[in-house]
């Protein structure tokens, strides 16, 4: 409860809802054959059912119930025995039916929670309920003066909408829960969670009331497809609504669009936005039944879910709590994370590179963690080769680069640019003479119990081995060396 | 059986084909020429080109393998079914442009059986009316008597077997479509168990009640015909196979229901020729015994909130934006919507729109469609019970021989109450058919007979049995004026 205005002794309480709507991964669409693909050419991939045309009729992909159970499973939710699919009834120049097959009465998934991340811990907030349902097709307004393009190939998308209780209190929170719920879908597979592309979109109620005072109005924003945005367009909206408050208005019950150039909230026009959509029943579609076994079975190919994953990371793996939230906050870090500690057979190692190094390079590189150019086993062998001292720490950095790059093999590499440590004490012994007879002032220094010079003359033997030489040896022979004499 | 005889069966033709009296392209001429003289409008499309290039590659086929299912057989389509390449209109300004990309099911699977398509026949329009005379194409006459209307909505097809234009048809019958004309046009006309017939690419009217069927002169061609348009379809969740019946040999000693609200207010010579008919089934060994069907008043305000409320959202689609009618120069978006759906659909499918808008609306939907399908429920149990003591149940199929054309324009509605004997069965989604059964006057009339779910076998084998005692399904029309 942060987002508080002084206003004499009263503060404001912001009261924050979310509707998420989750493109689910199936092949085909909700109702039809037709392919899913994103970023087709306009209505390339719309069917007759799609399309709507006149005798078309939908049958139901049962892909999107197997989704809609495991995520119903993963939250903890009340499985419905037997869902039904509704018409929701509305003009729109994209919405071919005139109606939307969505779920009204009897949603597949009731009640719920979802786990979020906030400042200083976490949360848990409660699920009202899960749903089915079809997408619309897209409205394209820029490239036609004056005229509108239809693009039906999102027409039929399956869509899972995931509506939240009104029990977040601040755009922080909010942002949280969109997060988590982005990162279970794609823990669960059910979603590419591709945001650009509008995998995941959210619709924010806000409200803001006196505290312990009743709800206030509520206003809708819609369409927000990533974290940063919907946390400034709820901030923006919950400053508005109490500055209109304070200045002696009232909010009105109205759809907003958030407008991220110029970060405000605007009135939604243009859609048909109705207050009575006519739901009922869809004769076209039988009521699905849910049976134990297709319960079973979703239960069987459940993954391991986020919270787990974390907590077997910290006990199993020994990583701090931390790293462990770090690596877990996304699904296919975790899984090339483990790929590395798996074959590396060191977990903390494994951490600290991905990371470090790992997710250094992908933003200095802008590559997506699933087009990782290094193979997770590369990454092992460089460090199983750094922890049995084959090779140095600094030539393992220098060596990273390379496979990053070509992702050669590791050992291939060591051999073929003799990068294998120095470890014979002979030679060392002799590099350590001649850097101390090369440096006299320095190694008067330390005996003269400025110790910290040795740092520099380990750099200088370092430096002559061209990085090959076994750092804990050539200390050792150093002090052994500026000791006697 | 030459071509030239007068109104021969399916079956008949079957045989001709089969014994090589007839070729399917003489076969196809001669039902051309016959609709082309024709002055019933029963049909919206003729295929002539198309007709007689298919019959004569079903001629081919007949002397390569010889003659099997519907090969060569002339068939016509009510226009409700989606015909790829062939305009369908649904007797629709809306769709009065629209040729369909794609075959309905029933089309596919009818000329895979090697039909010949003719056309496609008249129908009241989007099927919404029980007379065929709110087709935007002009109303369909009743060959009995080209001053009344053939029944409807599919009066075309009805009109067109009746009339010898074709020796069969496909229907639709969503409150009584199939069965009404098939009454009033002295045909023979079955409305199968709902889902037993897919209704893919069937225009769809009211998706839990409508149901594809066949109309022909006589029930031994509505088993030939269902046979090939009946089973489980990947594209329609809500059909069904029918499985094995085999109850075709149980057809004996039946005991026939006969439901005392369906003689209340009866005419006495509709009464009569029921009793007429009711006799001919006691002559086969069949029992009758009066019972009761306590909730069939409910019907017809049940049926009309029902089928209006699925009507008005499944005609959304047609806004004028994709295909179809569409207002010429909009101003806006509420314009191009407005002014495409006043100008594309006719008086009677508005009406129905807004019924049923407003029995979905909020604050209406308690009282009327939540009613309404309690009301369906009870319905339907009431013939569940029946049948616990009858195995088929007998009614007349209309009230009243065919009407006069406008004799209820008056009274929009009051035609509504033309459906007070079919819509029960479409409500509880049972098979029943309309078999010609006595005449009062000049005009044919229709006994219907009702049974279980997936019954068909049994039914229509006591309609054949019927038939083979009774010859009103063979009489011909007399010449019109």
């Amino acid at each position: 409860m942060t987002t508080q205005q002084a206003s004499g002794s009263d503060a404001w309480e912001s009261v924050i809802g979310l509707e998420v709507h989750v493109q689910l991964s199936t092949r085909s669409k909700i109702f039809s054959g037709a392919t899913t693909e994103f970023g087709a050419a306009p209505n390339s991939q719309a069917c007759g059912v799609d399309l709507a045309l006149p005798g078309a009729l939908p049958v139901l992909n049962a892909e999107a119930i197997r989704c809609a159970i495991l995520f119903g499973l993963a939250v903890d939710g009340d499985i419905a025995e037997s869902c039904r699919f509704e018409r929701k009834n509305y003009f729109y120049p994209d919405l071919p039916k005139g109606y939307q097959i969505s779920q009204f009465e009897e949603p597949i998934v009731r009640g719920g929670q979802l786990r979020i991340e906030v400042e200083g811990g976490s949360r848990t907030i409660e699920l009202t309920r899960a749903h089915l349902e079809e997408d619309a097709g897209k409205s394209l307004h820029e490239d036609y003066a004056g005229q509108t393009g239809i693009d039906l190939n999102r027409a039929g998308v399956p869509l899972l909408e995931v509506v939240s209780e009104p029990q977040l209190r601040t755009p922080a929170e909010a942002a949280g829960y969109f997060r988590a719920l982005h990162a279970l879908v794609r823990y669960l597979g059910i979603s590419d969670g591709n945001l650009n592309e509008g995998s995941l979109r959210c619709d924010a109620n806000v409200s803001v009331r006196h505290r312990n005072a009743p709800l206030g109005e509520r206003t809708e924003i819609k369409n927000l497809n990533s974290f940063r945005f919907l946390e400034k367009a709820v901030r923006f909206e919950i400053d508005r609504q109490i500055e209109v408050l304070e200045s002696g208005g009232q909010v009105m019950r109205e759809t907003l669009l958030y407008d991220a150039e110029r970060d405000e909230t605007r009135p939604m026009r243009g859609k048909e936005l109705s207050d009575d959509y006519r739901y009922f029943p869809d004769p076209d579609l039988l009521p699905v039944a849910i049976s134990q076994t297709m319960l079973d079975e979703a239960r069987a190919a459940m993954p391991e879910l986020p919270a787990a994953k974390r907590e077997r990371y910290v006990s199993q793996l020994g990583l701090s709590d931390y790293d462990a939230r770090w690596l877990v906050a996304d699904p296919d870090m975790a899984a090339y994370f483990e790929a590395v500690a798996e074959a590396s057979q060191q977990p903390k190692a494994a951490a600290n590179w991905v990371m470090g190094e790992v997710a250094a390079a992908l933003r200095r590189d802008a590559v997506d963690i699933t087009d990782i150019p290094l193979p997770p086993e590369q990454l092992a062998k460089l460090l199983q080769r750094l922890a049995d001292e084959t090779i140095s720490g600094k030539i393992a950095k220098s060596l990273f680069e390379t496979i990053w790059r070509t992702a050669e093999d590791v050992d291939a590499l060591i051999v073929a640019q003799g990068l294998r440590q120095v470890s014979d004490e002979g030679e060392l012994a002799a590099l350590v003479a001649e850097v101390v007879a090369g440096h006299p002032q320095q190694a008067e220094q330390y005996r003269a119990g400025k110790t910290k010079v040795l740092g520099f003359l380990v750099g200088q033997v370092m430096k002559a081995s061209r990085g090959k030489a076994n750092p804990k040896q050539v200390n050792e022979l150093l002090r052994r060396a500026l000791a006697v004499e | 059986m030459s071509a030239d005889a007068d109104l021969p069966t399916l079956a008949e033709h079957c045989q001709a084909l089969r014994s090589k009296a007839v070729g399917a392209e003489e076969l196809a001429r001669h039902y051309l020429r016959r609709i082309a003289e024709d002055r019933s409008n029963s049909f919206i499309t003729v295929c002539e080109e198309q007709a007689v290039a298919d019959a004569k590659r079903a001629d081919a086929a007949i002397a390569k393998q010889g003659h099997s299912g519907l090969l060569g057989v002339p068939v016509a389509h009510k226009d409700i079914f989606c015909t790829d390449g062939v305009r369908t209109t649904c007797a629709s300004q809306m769709l009065a442009n629209f040729v369909a990309p794609y075959d309905a099911t029933v089309v596919a699977r009818m000329k895979a059986a090697g039909a010949v398509l003719l056309g496609k026949t008249n129908m009241d329009e989007f099927a919404m009316g029980s007379s065929t005379a709110t087709s935007y194409f002009g109303a369909t006459a009743n060959p009995w008597d080209h001053g009344r209307v053939p029944g409807g909505s599919s009066g075309g097809s009805a009109a067109a077997v009746a009339g010898g234009l074709a020796p069969a048809a496909t229907g639709t019958d969503t409150g009584g479509s199939i069965r009404q004309p098939a009454a009033f046009c002295g045909i023979s006309g079955l409305k199968p168990t709902y889902g037993r017939v897919s209704r893919y690419g069937l225009i769809a009217f009211a998706s839990s009640l409508d149901q594809g069927g066949p109309m022909a002169r006589s029930a031994a061609d509505l088993r030939a015909l269902l046979a090939c348009m009946e089973g489980h379809d990947p594209l329609d969740s809500t059909s069904a196979d029918a499985g094995p019946t085999g109850n075709e040999e149980c057809a004996q000693g039946l005991t026939i229901g006969m439901p005392g609200e369906y003689w209340n207010d009866l005419d006495a010579p509709m009464a009569a020729a029921l009793e007429e008919a009711a006799k001919v089934l006691q002559r086969h060994g069949h029992q009758r015994r009066q019972i009761s069907l306590p909730h069939t008043r409910f019907a017809v305000p049940t049926y009309y909130v029902v089928a209006s409320a699925e009507a008005s959202t499944n005609l959304s689609r047609y806004d004028g934006v994709r295909y179809g009618h569409r207002a010429q120069q909009p101003v806006d978006l509420d314009d191009l919507y407005c002014r495409s759906r006043s100008e594309g659909f006719g008086t009677e499918v508005k009406r129905r729109i807004l019924t049923g808008t407003y029995a979905l609306s909020v604050g209406y939907y308690d009282a009327y469609y939540r009613k309404a399908q309690r009301l369906r429920r009870l319905i339907r149990q009431d013939f569940i019970d029946a049948f616990a003591e009858v195995d088929l149940i007998l009614t007349p199929a209309t009230p009243e021989p065919a009407f006069r054309f406008g004799q209820h324009e008056a009274d929009p509605t009051g035609l509504y109450k033309q459906d007070v004997f079919t819509a029960p069965a479409s409500l509880a989604g049972l098979p029943a058919a309309s078999i010609p059964c006595g005449r009062i006057g000049a005009l044919p009339v229709g006994m219907q007979l009702i049974g279980p779910h997936f019954s068909e076998d049994r039914l229509l084998a006591v309609a054949e049995a019927f038939q083979r005692d009774t010859d009103w399904h063979l009489r011909k029309p007399p010449e019109q004026p």
